[in-house]
């Protein structure tokens, strides 16, 4: 059999419109669960308009924004038990917030403090991959571990297409399969890595398929549809903690921004293109559906901004008023304990420069 | 005590860390039911099972990738890679994940991992089996290097690295791995990761070297004797961190130094030692430092490899020339 795009149809549960056109899976049959899910994505995008204005401002490191993927993050991370643990790549800020990482911490790890990764929160949960793709074994040693211990835990992953390209990623997959690893992955696949568009990163008619030769299932499911995207995760979870082993998730989506704050995609891709994908962000078609079901109003929109920028503006004058480390924390976590010759290295440094 | 093999002793050290701590895992390619190539972690599997010796698919670096995340978890894992020269791809997950982990999180997660490897040539072996990277590995901050040069500090030195609570890269030298037996106290003493351990003691000059070269440098101070020229011996041991204190102190003594590795000369780990004993004991020295390495080139096919590798006549010749400068 060829796998090809035929073989893979993207699952979906609202349209862009906000139309059900799937069955509702059951924990959505709960208005309080789509209205979490929807705060969710709401708190997300103003936490990266507010991170990308610090930037713009020079209050921010280069950031790498989330908008028009929220879903795929926030429905991986809220298909998750609290116990299992989070492996992200860098445009997961939604997913990171669901499980408890603060607003502040994130504005301090975007603004160049290591203090930013060591959450209060999930104290499981890696931080953030920089070096694409290469978190994916990571995962693996994570589920691996579970398994191990006999725990019905999983590894959730997330990477984006380019990710799909990389050895690590290939042998991840390879080495979850072999082990039938409590692993989840997740492919942000936003049809950009930074200019290469998605047809130039692989001849595979889609990167579920990449789960084929792998020996693991393979889905796409639409990105920008946090119901789906929840659901086909917790579908994947409950397979993982059965003992049933890992999965790929392909979820489609598209990078309205620019790679990052030091990106400008104007150069290698059409505003026009950019345009075409706007109607099928993921909040609009929630807030549709919970508008015509009854669940949400203008005024109750309006609540929820005031309260996400609240939250978010008050993260920021906290992340701000935070004093930078001293010069010496760049040491004191290099090792358990300080080997001599850093010892002599801080010293020096505290001395040439002073303490603080 | 029994007489051990080098490659006796890391697997004593293994089956005696996996005795202790439960947590203690192997993996790697063919360590398993097949006992590893070298035969180091032969009946680990049998004794210890499925759950503990795991055989990996041939993805190096995933083994490393893989063992952050056991180590992130709780776990102590030992992963093998077969030869240093299948080690490069691992060096993206240590120089960018494992190294750094616990300074990324301010000590929320941290990588009690070891990278095991037989290193070095002289073993006439294929291309790629012969590396000596030592030097680009000690280069990364966050992690310790250590290359024993007896079965006794093998298995010393490995129980301290599985201990360790940061990762370690044990280079493992393999044209020692069979070499010699010596007796060895398979008591669980582990020793500091952080000394160089003399070997030999001599006031005219100090022979430092680790790994495989320990051999010559030994048997260079030995026929030294007949010349009346004392050499102190000092085996590095633990690349990273560096135990400098003892090496000044014997260069301070002695007042001549010769550093003595495999690895081709510019930027080996000779280049780091010279520097500090040149800031650190500069008024002590009576001739110029001198480095006796591989060169800068391939390591030869193992028809040739013997003009690569330094030997006890090229370490002779530089003490003489040492002892001669006025």
């Amino acid at each position: 059999m060829t796998a090809s795009a035929d073989n893979y149809s993207i699952e979906r549960v609202l349209d862009a419109e906000g139309t059900l056109v799937g069955a509702m899976p059951e924990f959505a049959r709960e208005p309080a669960v789509l209205l979490q899910l929807y705060r969710a994505l709401v708190l997300t995008r103003t936490f990266d308009a507010k991170a990308v204005a610090l930037q713009r401002t020079g209050r921010l490191g280069t950031y790498a924004s989330s908008l028009g993927q929220e879903a795929i993050a926030v429905g991986a991370a809220a298909a998750m038990a609290p116990d299992d643990v989070f492996v992200p790549s860098f445009r997961e800020h939604g997913g990171q917030l669901w499980r408890g990482v603060a607003l502040k911490e994130l504005f301090l790890y975007w603004g160049g403090d290591e203090r930013g990764n060591d959450f209060a929160g999930p104290r499981e949960d890696f931080p953030i991959c920089v070096p694409v793709g290469s978190h994916a074994p990571h995962a693996v040693g994570v589920a691996l571990a579970f398994r191990l211990r006999g725990e019905k835990r999983a590894a959730v992953c997330v990477f984006g297409d380019g990710a799909t390209s990389k050895g690590d990623v290939a042998e991840a997959l390879n080495m979850a399969g072999v082990w039938q690893a409590p692993a989840v992955f997740v492919v942000n696949n936003n049809a950009w890595a930074i200019s290469v568009p998605r047809a130039k990163q692989s001849a595979a008619a889609t990167l579920a398929q990449k789960a084929v030769a792998a020996g693991i299932p393979g889905v796409q499911v639409d990105g920008n549809d946090v119901i789906a995207v929840r659901a086909v995760t917790e579908r994947a979870l409950a397979r993982a903690r059965q003992g049933r082993g890992p999965s790929l998730i392909e979820a489609v989506s598209y990078r309205l921004c620019d790679h990052t704050t030091a990106d400008d995609a104007s150069r290698y891709r059409d505003d026009a293109e950019v345009s075409r994908h706007w109607p099928a962000e993921p909040l609009l078609r929630l807030r549709n559906f919970l508008t015509r079901s009854g669940h949400w109003d203008k005024a109750k929109e309006e609540v929820l901004l005031h309260e996400c920028n609240t939250a978010v503006e008050q993260a920021v004058e906290e992340y701000l008023a935070t004093p930078p480390q001293p010069r010496s924390a760049m040491f004191d976590f290099v090792y358990a304990a300080l080997p001599a010759e850093l010892t002599e290295q801080r010293q020096t440094a505290t001395v040439a420069h002073g303490a603080a | 005590m029994s007489e051990l093999s080098l490659v006796q002793a890391v697997n004593a050290a293994l089956r005696r860390a996996m005795e202790e701590d439960s947590s203690v895992l192997i993996l790697g390619e063919d360590v398993g039911i097949d006992g590893g190539v070298f035969r180091a972690t032969e009946g680990l599997f049998d004794q210890f099972g499925v759950q503990r010796v795991l055989d990996t698919p041939l993805s190096e670096a995933s083994i490393a990738g893989v063992s952050i995340g056991l180590a992130a978890q709780g776990f102590r894992p030992v992963a093998e890679i077969q030869f240093t020269g299948f080690a490069y791809t691992c060096i993206d997950q240590i120089i960018n994940h494992a190294s750094r982990l616990r300074s990324r999180t301010r000590g929320r997660l941290t990588c009690p991992m070891v990278l095991r490897a037989p290193a070095g040539g002289g073993i006439k072996a294929i291309e790629h089996h012969s590396e000596s990277p030592e030097a680009m590995f000690a280069h990364i901050p966050g992690i310790k290097v250590v290359m024993p040069s007896s079965p006794a500090r093998a298995y010393g030195l490995l129980l301290s690295a599985i201990r360790d609570p940061d990762p370690v890269v044990f280079l493992e030298p393999t044209r020692l791995y069979r070499a010699t037996r010596e007796d060895v106290a398979d008591d669980g003493a582990g020793l500091p990761l952080d000394r160089c351990f003399t070997l030999r003691s001599g006031r005219d000059l100090t022979i430092v070297a680790w790994g495989a070269m320990i051999k010559e440098a030994l048997e260079a101070a030995e026929q030294l004797t007949s010349e009346t020229i004392e050499a102190e011996v000092v085996d590095v041991a633990t690349l990273k961190p560096l135990d400098s204190a003892t090496i000044l102190a014997s260069v301070a003594r002695t007042g001549r130094l010769v550093i003595v590795h495999e690895a081709p000369l510019t930027c080996g780990f000779g280049a780091e030692i010279a520097a500090r004993v040149s800031s650190g004991a500069m008024t002590s020295l009576l001739a110029p430092i001198e480095r006796v390495t591989g060169y800068d080139t391939m390591m030869p096919y193992p028809r040739t490899e013997a003009y690569y590798m330094p030997n006890v006549g090229r370490i002779l010749a530089a003490a003489r020339r040492m002892m001669a400068y006025a």
